[in-house]
């Protein structure tokens, strides 16, 4: 492994077109006087917790956004809000930040599609990207790492499309599109371009499925002539597998198709501290939602005051930084690396014996 | 409840029969609806994959130009961003220094992957046979066939005339502008105008087009088929054929010297303009005068897919570079247009309110408008504007535009 001096670069992944922006102005970062409105589904788990947190942090910051708070789950039925007022409130918000839904894994009879993936369909979230990046001071076995993992998520084999032909056979449908495809490539190379990022490399297992995943390879592929100067390469998804977990530094910007992405990030996410460091964020063409890198609910943990709110905190300030509330995301997420950098206050999940309150205060506690 | 259900049908029913009613006749629906798809409604342009566009927030190249094009496009930007307009800029180096094909290259392929570009104008050498125009090279290989440049005259700057209200669309690609020049013995030199049915028709039906969706009542064809009855004529005829589907919409041709005449004398009677290339230009840098020259007027070029905004007399200002005098209006004015081609309103709508209070209200002007102000100034004064407005965010969005 390279031994890489140990700096905080990873600041190439949250703030976004800084270097555009300072070249025209030369001024400090504008402070937006108006308020906005986001909207807020806590989801299930120890979610409520952590979005109190959030709301916690945001208040003690400063930070000029209004909660449009609304419950929805399919776990627990009876308190859940419908879905399209939910759908709605995204809509006319254009924002939202989400928690984890549970799914349940059983199926009692009626409608195949979970709620996660109807939210999804509504808002046309086809999008979803991770940031896998080492926080800085807390050691993982890979450190330095940062990259981002671009997953499409309407199609493929969440297509809930699934019967029994024969008693005892059953055809789940993968469904592949062009137009999917050509889109989520599309948008893989305008976020590396955005984020001078260098390399854009496509997941896939076009050698079994030569028709899906051949179709899947051929528009990154085709897309990719429109950004020569974004490096492009394909990649096997059981080779990318192996590297990442052996040599994950190769990696710059990934696409893949719906089910992979699911495991490369949940996979990444272990690099780098487990599903309560990684921030993540899905966009349509006109919403984004920002929800957690990997998504686990940690329903074991409600009530135990025992969750990790870094992903949570640090999704949330890649929101207020879609809202152009620049200021206030930098001051909350340097905050939030530094807590974790001093290593004092640290979650279970980090190796520590802090609470989830205790790190919020922390939090809150070292706000400039 | 039964009432109420009662109620709710007969509304359908009879904001139905008042469409169908109010619908002209049934070509004039069949060509809008085939045509506007492609550059007019905002909604269905944005449904293409050609917008890099997602969570709202729209990546939009920035091609810089010559002269005092990059300090304008920065205060632009500037403005952009005290606003909360949701744009990145990709912002791309491009002059008349750099003129290489990969410069090029690069330029166009920024505005293919975004779908649409602000750009400062870039300087044509005119001593340099060997040196193309970049500007018209952009404008063919994007296939930005229809050029529009709005006039209207600033409400308390005092000019000639103050009733300026026009909209002057010009053929983009072809007539005079296809760099079809040879020599056929020496001291001959051959220009080749190049006018087509096809692209005619396609700008005329345009003009068209946007006189109804903007609510105007006349366009008159410009043209000077009384000399080259070949090629003008085609364009005149084009016009008359296009005309025909269209029957709210009055319909008049004027020749191009008696044109420019009346546009300096009598420019009140002009609507809508629809022209060939060279006419277009001249006509739009007249127009444009009349309104307080080039720093005021704003451009877009539109074609099937792309969209590129910029000032509207497309000169580079090279004399004013670094002065602090440029006048950010027509570029500030044609970031409005391409915040509104691509549905934020809103923002477009509250800059250029602003805008125009800076200039007609608060007075604050730079020279070339009769202020003594200088551009920092205005853009000072703009910013301090916008500001306030962005207090009541929550309430405009709120009441606002539903779903961009």
């Amino acid at each position: 492994m390279k031994a890489l001096p140990f700096v905080y670069h990873g600041a190439r992944c949250f703030h976004l077109d800084q270097k555009n922006h300072q070249a025209a102005v030369a001024a400090p970062v504008s402070r937006p006087a108006g308020r906005h409105t986001a909207t807020l589904v806590p989801g299930d788990g120890v979610g409520p917790e952590l979005m109190g947190g959030v709301r916690e942090v945001f208040k003690a910051a400063g930070a000029p956004v209004d909660f449009e708070e609304m419950f929805i789950s399919e776990v627990s039925p009876n308190t859940s809000a419908d879905l399209d007022t939910v759908v709605e409130s995204f809509r006319r918000n254009k924002v939202g930040l989400k928690g984890i839904l549970t799914t349940p894994t059983t199926f009692k009879g009626g409608v195949l599609q979970t709620l996660n993936m109807k939210i999804r369909r509504e808002l046309d979230l086809f999008a979803n990207v991770v940031c896998v990046r080492s926080l800085p001071g807390f050691q993982t076995r890979h450190n330095n790492l940062d990259f981002i993992i671009i997953r499409e998520q309407t199609e493929g084999e969440y297509s809930a499309l699934e019967h029994e032909s024969v008693p005892g056979v059953i055809e789940c449908l993968k469904i592949v599109t062009e137009e999917n495809s050509m889109r989520i490539a599309k948008f893989a190379f305008d976020y590396a371009m955005r984020h001078n990022r260098k390399k854009v490399t496509a997941v896939h297992k076009a050698n079994i499925m030569k028709l899906g995943d051949g179709l899947f390879m051929r528009c990154c592929e085709e897309v990719s002539k429109l950004y020569p100067k974004i490096e492009f390469e394909t990649m096997i998804i059981d080779n990318c597998c192996m590297q990442l977990v052996s040599n994950p530094y190769q990696f710059d910007v990934m696409v893949m198709p719906n089910l992979y992405g699911n495991i490369v990030d949940n996979l990444a996410a272990g690099l780098v501290g487990g599903a309560g460091v990684v921030p993540g964020e899905s966009y349509s063409s006109s919403v984004a939602v920002f929800e957690q890198g990997a998504r686990h609910a940690f329903a074991e943990a409600v009530g135990k005051d025992i969750a990790n709110p870094t992903a949570t905190l640090l999704t949330s300030c890649n929101m207020l930084r879609h809202m152009h509330l620049e200021h206030h995301a930098r001051v909350i997420e340097d905050t939030v690396l530094k807590v974790v950098k001093g290593g004092k206050i640290r979650t279970k999940d980090m190796g520590g014996h802090s609470s989830t309150s205790d790190f919020i205060s922390e939090v809150i506690y070292c706000l400039p | 409840m039964a009432a109420n259900l009662r109620t709710v049908v007969g509304q359908n029913i009879a904001s139905r029969a008042r469409a169908l009613l109010q619908g002209s006749s049934i070509s004039d629906l069949q060509c809008l609806t085939t045509q506007r798809r492609s550059y007019l409604s905002h909604v269905a342009s944005h449904e293409t994959r050609l917008l890099a566009k997602y969570g709202g927030r729209n990546t939009v190249t920035l091609m810089t130009g010559d002269g005092v094009g990059p300090e304008l496009l920065s205060h632009v930007q500037e403005i952009f961003r005290f606003a909360g307009a949701p744009i990145d800029f990709e912002v791309v180096e491009i002059n008349a220094s750099t003129n290489t094909p990969e410069d090029m290259e690069n330029a166009l392929l920024s505005v293919r992957r975004n779908g649409v570009a602000l750009k400062g104008n870039i300087e044509t050498k005119f001593d340099d046979p060997s040196f193309k125009s970049m500007n018209v090279a952009l404008r063919t290989q994007l296939g930005l066939f229809a050029s529009i440049v709005k006039c209207k005259s600033i409400p308390g700057l005092n000019m000639r005339h103050n009733d300026v209200d026009c909209i002057l669309i010009r053929e983009n690609t072809e007539g005079e502008y296809r760099q079809l020049e040879h020599e056929n013995v020496s001291g001959v030199v051959e220009s080749l105008k190049i006018i087509t049915a096809k692209k005619s028709k396609k700008i005329a039906r345009f003009a068209f087009d946007y006189a109804v969706q903007n609510n105007r009542k006349k366009v008159t064809a410009i043209h000077k088929a009384n000399i080259m009855k070949l090629g003008d004529g085609l364009f005149l005829e084009s016009c008359r054929e296009v005309a025909k589907d269209y029957p709210n919409i009055e319909f008049n041709d004027l020749i191009i010297d008696n044109a420019s005449m009346q546009m300096v004398s009598r420019p009140s009677q002009f609507d809508v303009l629809c022209m060939p290339n060279l006419y277009g230009n001249i006509l739009s840098n007249i127009a444009a005068g009349l309104v307080g020259g080039s720093g005021v007027a704003a451009g877009s070029n539109l074609g099937d897919d792309y969209a590129v905004f910029e000032s509207g007399t497309r000169n580079s200002g090279r004399t004013l570079k670094g002065k602090n005098i440029a006048n950010p209006t027509g570029y500030l004015l044609a970031g409005c247009d391409m915040l509104e081609y691509l549905g934020h309103n809103q923002h477009a709508e509250m800059i250029r309110e602003s805008v125009m209070t800076v200039l007609s209200d608060k007075q604050i002007r730079t020279p070339d408008m009769g202020g003594s102000a200088t551009t920092l100034d205005v853009v000072k004064a703009i910013i301090d504007d916008v500001k306030p407005k962005t207090l009541a965010w929550k309430s405009i969005s709120e009441h606002g535009a539903y779903l961009q």
